[in-house]
């Protein structure tokens, strides 16, 4: 497993390709606070790989980092074999990768579907002056587009709030429809910044079973942030635990399990 | 029953996404179109074509403009006045260099070099937002009067600093100077009114326009889809001021047929505008033209009320409409900042489902 190229099956049957996005000695500080600290892991293609840690372990700010929204002061990201020059978010999005925030960060003027349309926008790019005349390019991208969209919203089966504006929505749909928005952008790699927090226990099955149904049916490589040990041990192939900016686990669930640092961790014993 | 939806499937795609879904509001969108290009002009005369038919389509036009800019995009604008001065100017520029270029021509090249200005004074708008980037615009409409009061080129060097528009015809039919018939000019704005709002439409229900509304709803989360943000505001600057630029070239040769830019295009102007899509709605095409038609309107209306009926002195009658105007402002920002478009929306829902309200 250590190897980088090859693929490898899991125990379910899955096939995991090589690595796709290799984090190599990251390190993040905001003034004074290192959020992150020479950190290094992997993702492989078609896996879910999570991040776990205590509160201000500096998970969102790895995502952050992997979006192109923060610029980490050392470390390279390699992506698909080269390394990444530094990047504005939107040309990361353009390089296929998409993500949800911890705080959902919809677009609350609009519907669900136009929300979800904004997930096709990398794939649309028809001029300003075609899309004035409307009929011809503009329309037939827009049909295409939309057709993508709908099958996204058929899959996360919000059919029916379709048109709704998303500021009426409850909070465990909002997450959903921000889930599809993300996915409408047939996405590489898709980033979870804690998808499940703040929702009761039928939404969360609801949203486990969303995540495992997007890696098997469209192969999408996942990389989530998730709080609860339970569901991440459901989920994930493959687990990074963090704790205070630095990396103290890596491996599979049961590796993570056993590990006395990650048990320390999370039981609260105190740092020296 | 009044309006129904009922038995009024889209089956596709394609007719999902037309403008007006519903068929009723199509008939009836169709009905405001035949009248006005084939009714209207056979029984207009010149006092309603300039105390109101003109002021509304080339207001419309200056409306739908800001409305791409503030309602779509949400990047706040104080600068539309100084805008249309540079499409007054632009037209009237090319007007008297190039005698012989029809009219057409003319007003939409004003558009053009109004949206390359609009782009430049867009700029800042990367780095400064709300409050700081409203200041900005402030400075451009100050800067641009400035200029066309200054700079004796943009006014032919005439000992007024005026300018003047030129008699001009298009298609042999004369559109600018004195002697212009009421339905000429009329069908000219027109023109480039419906031109507009279908050009408005078109972009904001398409990529453009998703990209836009990105902007204005959480501009962290559009760049993170996948937006350009400066590319995408520099686009709602540049296709605002296009056709703000184009109200102004023909509030200037068609309405006015003389400005003095301080007068006609000061700050006043650019409040204007913004009034009314604040009335009309923002981030609505037709909120664009009922803010536009209820503030050509309102004065003419309080005239005819206030000063010949009753016999109210002119002065209190013109104080009574900025009390109005002034109340109208404070209610829809604070109770409905969706304004008469969505008065109207609601009016209609509830007519839907009339008498049966459940
Ligand atoms: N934009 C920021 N400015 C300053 N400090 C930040 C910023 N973002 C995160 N941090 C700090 O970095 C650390 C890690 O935060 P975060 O990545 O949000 O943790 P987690 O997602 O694991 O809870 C925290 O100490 C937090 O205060
Ligand atoms: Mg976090």
């Amino acid at each position: 497993m250590n190897a980088t190229a090859e693929s490898y099956t899991t125990e379910d049957g899955r096939t995991i390709g090589p690595v796709v996005m290799e984090m190599k000695n990251i390190t993040l500080r905001f003034g004074g606070v290192e959020a992150i600290k020479d950190i290094s892991f992997d993702i492989r293609e078609g896996e879910i790989r999570a991040i776990i840690g205590p509160n201000g372990a500096g998970k969102s700010s790895m995502l952050n980092v992997i979006s192109g929204f923060y610029v980490p002061q050392e470390g390279e990201v390699w992506y698909k074999g080269s390394r990444r020059p530094s990047m504005r978010p939107y040309q990361v999005a353009e390089q296929g990768i998409a993500r949800t925030f911890q705080n959902i960060a919809l677009f609350e003027g609009m519907s669900v579907l136009d929300n979800v349309m904004t997930g096709r926008l990398t794939h649309m790019n028809t001029g300003l002056f075609a899309q004035s005349f409307w009929k011809g390019k503009a329309e037939q991208e827009e049909i295409a587009n939309r057709e993508v969209a709908e099958k996204i919203i058929d899959f996360l089966e919000i059919q029916a709030i379709r048109k709704t504006p998303v500021s009426r929505l409850s909070y465990g749909l909002k997450k959903r429809v921000e889930l599809a928005r993300a996915l409408a952008a047939e996405p590489s790699i898709l980033l979870l910044d804690e998808p499940m927090a703040g929702m009761n226990v039928e939404e969360k099955e609801d949203m486990s079973r969303f995540i495992l149904d997007v890696n098997d049916e469209f192969g999408t490589t996942i990389a989530l942030i998730e709080h609860d040990m339970g569901v991440v041990m459901d989920l994930s192939d493959r687990v990074v635990v963090m704790d205070y900016g630095k990396k103290i686990g890596d491996g599979t669930p049961d590796d993570v399990r056993n590990n006395q640092d990650v048990i320390d961790a999370y039981l609260g014993v105190a740092h020296d | 029953m009044f309006y129904r939806e009922a038995g009024d499937f889209n089956t596709s795609y394609a007719e999902d996404q037309q403008t007006f879904p519903i068929k009723f509001d199509r008939y009836r969108y169709y009905v405001v179109l035949f009248i006005a290009i084939f009714v209207v002009p056979f029984i207009i005369n010149d006092y309603w074509a300039n105390s109101f038919l003109l002021p509304f389509l080339i207001y419309a036009i200056a409306a739908i403009g800001l409305n791409i800019l503030v309602g779509y995009c949400g990047q706040v604008s104080l600068g539309t006045g100084g805008f249309m001065a540079v499409g007054a100017y632009a037209c009237y520029k090319l007007m008297t260099a190039m005698p012989d270029v029809s009219m057409f021509i003319h007003v939409l090249l004003a558009g053009l070099i109004t949206a390359a200005v609009g782009v430049l004074f867009g700029l800042p708008s990367l780095r400064i937002k709300g409050f700081y980037l409203a200041v900005a615009t402030l400075a451009a409409q100050f800067f641009l009067v400035w200029l066309f009061n200054r700079v004796p080129w943009f006014y032919n060097y005439s000992a007024s600093g005026q300018i003047n528009a030129p008699e001009r015809d298009t298609f042999g039919i004369l559109i600018t100077g004195p002697n212009t018939e009421a339905w000429a000019t009329y069908m000219f704005c027109l023109i480039f009114t419906i031109a507009s709002a279908l050009v408005a439409r078109n972009l904001t229900r398409g990529s453009v326009g998703r990209k836009w509304m990105a902007i204005r709803d959480m501009d962290i989360a559009a760049e993170i889809i996948g937006v350009n943000p400066l590319r995408a505001k520099l686009t709602a600057f540049a296709v605002s001021s296009f056709f703000i630029g184009i109200s102004g070239a023909l509030f200037f040769s068609i309405y006015l047929g003389a400005v003095e830019v301080g007068e006609v295009f000061g700050i006043t102007k650019s409040f204007l505008v913004l009034f009314m899509i604040i009335i009309g709605g923002l981030g609505s095409i037709f909120g664009s033209f009922a803010g536009a038609a209820f503030l050509v309107l309102l004065p003419v209306l309080l005239k005819i009320v206030g000063v010949d009926w009753l016999g109210w002195p002119t002065d209190i009658v013109a104080h009574l409409q900025l009390v109005i105007v002034g109340g109208l402002i404070v209610v829809f920002l604070i109770a409905e900042p969706h304004g008469l478009a969505q008065l109207w929306r609601v009016a209609k829902e509830k007519l839907r489902l009339w008498p049966f309200p459940h």
